[in-house]
C-alpha cells in the first residue's frame, strides 16, 4: 500500500478559498448520495402501497390475506374481481419452509468443516466454491431444475416418498409434474450458500480461547464444534437463517418455473402450488389493469413480510459485531 | 461445558466419543459433498446440454421468426443485457460511491445510521417487487424498455455498491488520509486524489459482483423491459429483451427447439456471470496478497 | 431500430419437413416460396404486440412476408391480450394482437387518444379448445355443454355418472373419480372455454363466469398446456382442456363435444373451421363463436389484430394492409402446419374489408 502514497502528488494540493467550497459541494453530493437510498426505499414503499390501497381497501385487508379466491376482473378503472392471497401465501411459506428446512443443517455442517475441520489452504477454495452457487443466476437454476434436476433426481426421490409415506398428508400422493416440493429443494440450493458465508463467518469469529480451552480439557474435535462453537453462535444462526428465509420468500423465477401454478390449497408437497412471487410473473402480461393493481398489493404484502424477517435479521446479526458486508448482501 | 468434567474417562466410553468424532466428521464432509454436488451438476449439464446449441449462428444471430425449427439465437438478449447492465452501472455507480462516502467520510452524521441500516434492508427487497415498483412509477408514464429495465437493475445493484464500497473505504489506512491532510488538502481532495484512488481495485471488485448479480435478474425485466424479437438500441419506449428473459419464455415454452436455445442462453449468460464474479474475486484476491 | 438478419428462408424450409401437416397439405409448395409478384416494393418498420396463442403463425408470417417484401421489417411481441390492447390504446405499437375483442370502453379510450372514427378488430386464425381425458379402456368418450359444465362446477365428481352414461350408451365406464386440471396461468384458451361454459350453463355463469382467469370451483391447476397436459396424464381419471393444437400435437384423447344441432364433433382443424360458418358475424367482427351447429365444433374463437382508420402514415399503412392481406390470403398453409384453423373464406372476406379501411382517415 505504502507506493500509493505517490498519488498523493503534494504539489497539486494547496487549500485554498476553492478548496473550502469544494468540501461543502462535496458533502453535499455524497449526501445526496445516501438521501437517494432512502428516497428510493421510501419511493417504493409509497408509491406501491398508494397502488394497492383501492384494492386492499375494496377486499378487506383480511380477507386479502386470507381468502383463497383469486378472481380477477378486466376493468381499467375500478376493482371489480375478487382477490384473496391464501393460496399464494400458502405456497410461498411451504417453499420457503421447505427450503430453510433442508439448507439450515447443510449450511451448519458445511459451515463446521470450513471453520474447524479443513485447513485454511482447503477451506479457502471450497467456500469459495459454494459462493459460486450464489452467483448462479435464478433463470439457469429453473431451467436446470424444470428440465434436468427435478424429472431427473426429484421425481424418483417424490415417488418413493409418496409411496412409503403418503399416508403422512404433506406426501400423499399423486406427483404432478411440477410442485412445491421440487420448487423448495431447488430453492434450498439457491439459499445455501448464503445462510453457509453467514454462518462461516460467525464460526470464525468464535474466539480461539474458547476453542482451546475445551481442547485442553481433552475434548474431541466435533464436542468443540457441537458444544463450544454452535452453543455460542446460535443468536447469528438464527439471523442467518432469517436472512435466508426473506431471500426464499423473494425468489421468483425459479419458483415460477418449478411450482406448478395451483390455484387451491394442497396439503401435499407433490401437488401444484403457487407462489406470491410466481404468481406476479405469472400473470402479470395477461392481466387488466385493475388486475395489475391486485398484484401490487401482492408485491406490497410480500414486501412487508421480507422486510420485517430482513429487519429482524440485521439487527440481529448487527449485534453480533461487524460482519463483512459482502457476506449478508 | 458440562462434557468437560468427565473428558479424562477412559475406556469404552471414550472409544464411543472417538467414534462419534469421526463419524461426525465424515457427516460434514458429506455435507460439503452435498453442496458440491448440484454446483457441479448445474455447471455441467448446462454446459453439456448448452454446448452443442451454441453454435456460431446463435451467439451471432436474433430470433428466425419460427419457435418450433432449430437455429436463430439470442444475440438480441445480449445486447439488451448488456445495454441494460451497463445503463444501470452508470446509475448505480456513482450513487452508491457517493452514499458509501457519505457513510464512511461523515460518520457521525444523523443520517448514517438509518443509511447503512435500509441499505441493507434494500439488500433483501424481492427483486420481482422492485420490477413492481418500476412498473408503477415509469412504465405507467412512458411505457416499457431499456431505460426502465435498467433503473430496475440499478436499484437492485445500489444497495450491494453501497454495502461494499463502504467496507473497501474502511480498510484505506487512516495514515494516507492523516498524510494528506497534514500536507493541507481538504476532505474532497483527499477523497479524490487519496481515499479513491487507494480503495479502486476494491470498489472494482464490488461493482462487479453487483454487476454480475443484475445481469442474471430476470423478474424485473419482466415487468420494465418487457419483450423484444429483435436487436433494439432505442432508450425508451420500446420493448426490450435480455438473455434471461430469453431463457425464461422458452424455458417454459413447448417446443424442443426452443429449449435447445434456452440452454444456449444459461450457458452464455452463466459464462457471463460466472467470469464477472470470477474475475472480481481475483482483483480482490490480489489486492488481499499485497 | 437494427435489426440483424437471420435466415428466415431455411427456418420455413427446415419447418416444412420437420412438421408434416397434418391435414395433408405438406405437399403443397410453401406460399413462403411465392413471393406476391402484384406488390409494389413497400419500405416500413412495423411494431405489434399482444396475444401469445396466435404467436407461433405471426412469426412464421413474419419471417415469410419478409422474403417477399424485404423492406418491411414487422416485429411482434407475445407480450399478452391485456397488454396487446393496453400498448394498441396507448399508440406504442402500430398494431396489437388480442385473443378478446375489445371492449367499448376500450375502444373509447383508443379513439380518444386518436382522434380516429374506428378501432378494426381484424380475425387472423382461429383457436379451438379440446377437452383432453386420460381413462384407461375408455376411447371416443361423448360430452355435451351441460355434464362439462357440472364436471368442472365439481358436480358431477364420478366418471360412471349417469349423465356421462346418457351420452355414452356403448361405453362402460368406471366408478372412478373425476381428476379436473385447468390453468392456472391468464391464458386467451381459458377465456375461450369459459366463454363457452357461461353461455351454455346458467349455474356455470351464476357460479364461475368467464374470463382469461377465473376461480375455479374444483381440480388442479396448470402452468400452460404442458401443465394441464401434465395434470391430465398423470392422473388417472384426469380431464382437462388444452389449446387443439397442443392436443393434436401430443396424440391426446379429445372428447367430441354436442353441438347447438345435437351432432358431437370431434376437434379438428376442419371442424373448428366449420365452427364460424352458421353463426351471425357483426359488422365489427367483434364475435364470440357461440351456438355453433352443423359440423363445427363448439368450444373456438378468434384471435385478432387491432388497428384503426388514422394515424398512420402512407408507408407503414400500406405495409401493415400488404402484411395481413398477405397472412389472410396466403398464409393458410403455414397456420395449418402449425395447427391452427383458418377463418374460412366468408369471414375472410370481411376480414380483408377491414384490412382495406386501414388509414382510411390518414
Amino acid at each position: 500500500m505504502t507506493s500509493r502514497t505517490t498519488t498523493l502528488n503534494p504539489g497539486g494540493i494547496a487549500s485554498s478559498g476553492r478548496g473550502r467550497l469544494g468540501d461543502r459541494a462535496f458533502r453535499w453530493a455524497v449526501a445526496a448520495g445516501g438521501i437517494t437510498v432512502l428516497l428510493i426505499l421510501a419511493l417504493m414503499i409509497g408509491s406501491t402501497t398508494l397502488d394497492a390501497l383501492p384494492v386492499f381497501s375494496s377486499q378487506g385487508i383480511v380477507d386479502f390475506l386470507t381468502g383463497i379466491t383469486w378472481d380477477p376482473g378486466v376493468s381499467r378503472t375500478e376493482i371489480t374481481g375478487t382477490y384473496q392471497a391464501g393460496v399464494f401465501m400458502f405456497g410461498t411459506l411451504v417453499t420457503s419452509l421447505l427450503a430453510i428446512t433442508l439448507a439450515l443443517p447443510l449450511s451448519i455442517a458445511i459451515a463446521l468443516f470450513l471453520s474447524d475441520v479443513a485447513g485454511p489452504r482447503v477451506a479457502r477454495p471450497l467456500a469459495y466454491l459454494v459462493e459460486l452457487l450464489a452467483a448462479i443466476p435464478s433463470v439457469v437454476y429453473g431451467l436446470w431444475g424444470l428440465h434436468f434436476f427435478a424429472p431427473t433426481v426429484l421425481k424418483p426421490v417424490a415417488k418413493f416418498l409418496s409411496e412409503t409415506l403418503g399416508f403422512i398428508p404433506i406426501f400423499e400422493g399423486p406427483v404432478v409434474a411440477f410442485n412445491p416440493f421440487y420448487a423448495g429443494v431447488v430453492l434450498a440450493i439457491m439459499i445455501l450458500p448464503i445462510i453457509t458465508a453467514i454462518v462461516h463467518e460467525i464460526f470464525r469469529a468464535a474466539p480461539a480461547a474458547e476453542r482451546q480451552a475445551a481442547y485442553a480439557l481433552g475434548a474431541t474435535r466435533w464436542e468443540v464444534m457441537w458444544q463450544v462453537v454452535v452453543p455460542r453462535s446460535r443468536p447469528g444462526i438464527v439471523g442467518a437463517t432469517m436472512l435466508g428465509l426473506g431471500r426464499a420468500l423473494g425468489e421468483t423465477i425459479a419458483i415460477a418455473l418449478l411450482i406448478g401454478g395451483g390455484t387451491t390449497i394442497n396439503i401435499s408437497l407433490f401437488q401444484q402450488g403457487e407462489s406470491i412471487a410466481a404468481k406476479i410473473v405469472n400473470t402479470f402480461q395477461e392481466s387488466a389493469p385493475e388486475a395489475i393493481d391486485a398484484l401490487i398489493a401482492l408485491g406490497v404484502t410480500l414486501f412487508a413480510i421480507t422486510i420485517v424477517i430482513n429487519m429482524a435479521a440485521r439487527l440481529i446479526v448487527r449485534r453480533l459485531g461487524d460482519l463483512s458486508g459482502e457476506a449478508i448482501s | 461445558m458440562t462434557a468437560a468434567v468427565s473428558l479424562r474417562a477412559t475406556g469404552a466410553r471414550a472409544r464411543r466419543r472417538a467414534f462419534v468424532n469421526a463419524a461426525m466428521h465424515a457427516v460434514l464432509g458429506l455435507a460439503v459433498l452435498a453442496a458440491l454436488v448440484p454446483l457441479f451438476l448445474i455447471i455441467a449439464v448446462t454446459i453439456a446440454q448448452g454446448l452443442p446449441a451454441m453454435t456460431t449462428e446463435f451467439l451471432t444471430s436474433t430470433f428466425n421468426f419460427s419457435r418450433r425449427v432449430q437455429g436463430g439465437g439470442y444475440l438480441h438478449g445480449l445486447i439488451g443485457t448488456l445495454y441494460m447492465g451497463g445503463l444501470a452501472t452508470l446509475m448505480a455507480v456513482p450513487i452508491g460511491i457517493a452514499a458509501a462516502l457519505f457513510l464512511t467520510e461523515f460518520p457521525r452524521s444523523r443520517l448514517a445510521a438509518p443509511i447503512r441500516f435500509f441499505a441493507d434492508v434494500m439488500t433483501g427487497v424481492p427483486s420481482v417487487f422492485v420490477g413492481l415498483f418500476v412498473y408503477a412509477v415509469l412504465v405507467r408514464q412512458i411505457g416499457f424498455g431499456t431505460f426502465v429495465g435498467a433503473v430496475s437493475l440499478a436499484i437492485i445493484m445500489l444497495p450491494i455498491i453501497v454495502r461494499s464500497a463502504e467496507e473497501i473505504l474502511r480498510t484505506v489506512p487512516g495514515d494516507l488520509k492523516r498524510g494528506s491532510y497534514a500536507l493541507g488538502a481538504r476532505q474532497w481532495q483527499t477523497v479524490f486524489r487519496v481515499t479513491l484512488p487507494a480503495a479502486a481495485s476494491g470498489l472494482t471488485t464490488g461493482v462487479m459482483l453487483a454487476v454480475a448479480r443484475a445481469l442474471g435478474e430476470t423478474a424485473p425485466l419482466v415487468l420494465t423491459a418487457l419483450a423484444a424479437q429483435t436487436v433494439v438500441l432505442d432508450f425508451q419506449g420500446q420493448g426490450q429483451t435480455a438473455l434471461p428473459l430469453l431463457i425464461f419464455r422458452e424455458a417454459r415454452g413447448a417446443f424442443a427447439a426452443g429449449q435447445e436455445r434456452a440452454w444456449a442462453g444459461a450457458l452464455e449468460l452463466m459464462a457471463l456471470v460466472l467470469v464477472l464474479s470470477i474475475v472480481a474475486r481475483a482483483i480482490a484476491t490480489r489486492r488481499a496478497a499485497r | 431500430m437494427t435489426r440483424i438478419d437471420s435466415r428466415p428462408l431455411a427456418g420455413i424450409a427446415l419447418a416444412g419437413s420437420l412438421l408434416v401437416a397434418a391435414c395433408g397439405g405438406g405437399a403443397a409448395p410453401s406460399p413462403a416460396t411465392q413471393p406476391p409478384g402484384s406488390m409494389a416494393h413497400l419500405e416500413a418498420t412495423l411494431l405489434g404486440a399482444g396475444a401469445t396463442f396466435p404467436d407461433p403463425v405471426y412469426q412464421e408470417w413474419i419471417g415469410a412476408f419478409r422474403t417477399a417484401e424485404p423492406g418491411v421489417r414487422i416485429t411482434y411481441e407475445p407480450i399478452g391480450s391485456g397488454g396487446g390492447v393496453q400498448q394498441f390504446i396507448e399508440q406504442t405499437t402500430d398494431f396489437g394482437g388480442s385473443d378478446a375483442f375489445m371492449k367499448d370502453d376500450e375502444i373509447t379510450a383508443a379513439l380518444d387518444a386518436r382522434a380516429c372514427d374506428a378501432v378494426l378488430h381484424i380475425p387472423t386464425v382461429f383457436g379451438a379448445v379440446a377437452v383432453a381425458y386420460n381413462l384407461a379402456g375408455v376411447d371416443g368418450l361423448v360430452l355435451d355443454s351441460d355434464t362439462l359444465a357440472k364436471i368442472f362446477l365439481g358436480t358431477i365428481t364420478k366418471w360412471n355418472d349417469a349423465a356421462i352414461q346418457a351420452l355414452n350408451a356403448g361405453l362402460s365406464l368406471p366408478d372412478e373419480d373425476i381428476i379436473v386440471a385447468h390453468r392456472s396461468d391468464g391464458s386467451g384458451t381459458t377465456s375461450i372455454f369459459t366463454t363457452y361454459l357461461d353461455h351454455e350453463s346458467s349455474d356455470w355463469s351464476s357460479q364461475v363466469g368467464k374470463g382469461k382467469e377465473v376461480s375455479w370451483p374444483s381440480g388442479v391447476g396448470g402452468q400452460g398446456n404442458d401443465g394441464v397436459a401434465a395434470a391430465i396424464s398423470q392422473n388417472d381419471g384426469g380431464l382437462g382442456y388444452v389449446e387443439l393444437s397442443y392436443a393434436i400435437e401430443n396424440g391426446l384423447p379429445v372428447a367430441r363435444l354436442v353441438n347447438d344441432d345435437g351432432n358431437a364433433i370431434e376437434p379438428t382443424l376442419e371442424s373448428t373451421a366449420a365452427a364460424a360458418d352458421g353463426i351471425s358475424i357483426p359488422d365489427d367482427l367483434r364475435f364470440n363463436i357461440l351456438d355453433v351447429g352443423g359440423d363445427g365444433y363448439p368450444i373456438a374463437g378468434a384471435t385478432w389484430i387491432l388497428a384503426s382508420t388514422c394515424g398512420y402514415d402512407t408507408a407503414k399503412a400500406d405495409a401493415l394492409k400488404a402484411f395481413i392481406r398477405w397472412g389472410l390470403e396466403q398464409g393458410d398453409s403455414i397456420a395449418e402446419e402449425l395447427l391452427y384453423a383458418p377463418i374460412g373464406d366468408v369471414l375472410q372476406q370481411k376480414a380483408l374489408a377491414n384490412v382495406d379501411r386501414i388509414n382510411e382517415q390518414g
